[in-house]
């Protein structure tokens, strides 16, 4: 029976590897974080107990009815072409505020888009009216 | 004339300390990375085009919405008349506050209003709607 003889070990840990673990640590990390930064329409609210008194041929009242339609300032506006009738409006008179009021049964997302019309027409006195 | 002879030094860039580079950058990411805190309520968010994107995480509150008219702050659920409280002490600890406001976009704007008002009374004006990007057509 022949007895085999032990290999000669070296018991030094290779070092070379380390830095592709490292590396592929890193790109584990980078790849699975997900940057999800908030995005938004901003607007500063008007501070409590401000209320101005604003000359009525300096505002243009944009309403929104409860089933989504758009009034601006008495007429019906179809949302696509708000930002335009904006524009000319503010074209016409650089001190207008715009005051969008909505009905209280109105949906989120109709108040968005006008809002973001708005910003669109680069309209940027924008007043946001309490809904009776 | 003599030309010098080259050195016999060798150009090889020492890597032993490059474990060390990497390690210190994963843990760089790893303490800048702002991880989500609360996870809200399950809204839809409305599409705009004009967005813009919010300063910075640290100064930023959220506000849920559902569509169903629940409001949820930091995970707990809220009564419209008493977000003031809570958005009063937020806005006194940190002046720079914004607020983001997390709406459903089939909820009613007499939710929305609500919390509008209760804003304006903890004075917390700086107001965010967040939106989803739209692509413009």
């Amino acid at each position: 029976m022949a007895i085999r003889e032990r290999k000669a070990r070296t018991g030094a840990i290779p070092e070379g590897g380390m830095a592709d673990i490292a590396f592929l640590l890193l790109v584990f990390f980078l790849v699975t974080t997900t940057i999800d930064m908030d995005k938004g329409l901003g607007i500063i609210l008007p501070a409590e107990g401000q209320e101005l008194e604003i000359n009525k041929k300096n505002i243009l009242n944009c309403l929104i009815s409860s089933s989504g339609a758009v009034l601006l300032g008495g007429e019906p506006v179809e949302l696509k072409n708000l930002s335009r009738k904006v524009q000319d409006e503010l074209r016409a008179n650089d001190k207008l505020i715009i005051s969008v009021k909505a009905h209280e049964k109105a949906q989120y997302d109709v108040y968005i888009e006008v809002l973001d019309q708005l910003k669109l027409a680069k309209a940027t006195r924008i007043s946001i009216a309490e809904s009776e | 004339m003599k030309f010098r002879r080259k050195s016999g030094v060798e150009s090889k860039i020492s890597t032993s300390s490059m474990p060390d580079i990497i390690f210190m950058l994963l843990i760089f990411f790893m303490v800048t990375t702002v991880l989500r805190e609360f996870s809200g309520l399950p809204v839809s968010l409305p599409k705009a085009e004009r967005i813009e994107k919010l300063e910075s995480k640290r100064h930023t509150s959220d506000i849920w919405v559902s569509k169903d008219g629940l409001i949820s702050i930091e995970d707990k659920l809220f009564n419209n008349d008493d977000v003031r409280h809570v958005m009063y002490e937020k806005r006194a600890a940190d002046p720079q506050l914004t607020v983001s406001l997390k709406a459903d976009q089939a909820a009613r704007m007499e939710i929305i209003s609500g919390v509008h008002n209760e804003l304006r009374k903890a004075d917390a004006l700086k107001l965010n709607y967040s939106t989803k990007v739209k692509v413009p057509n």
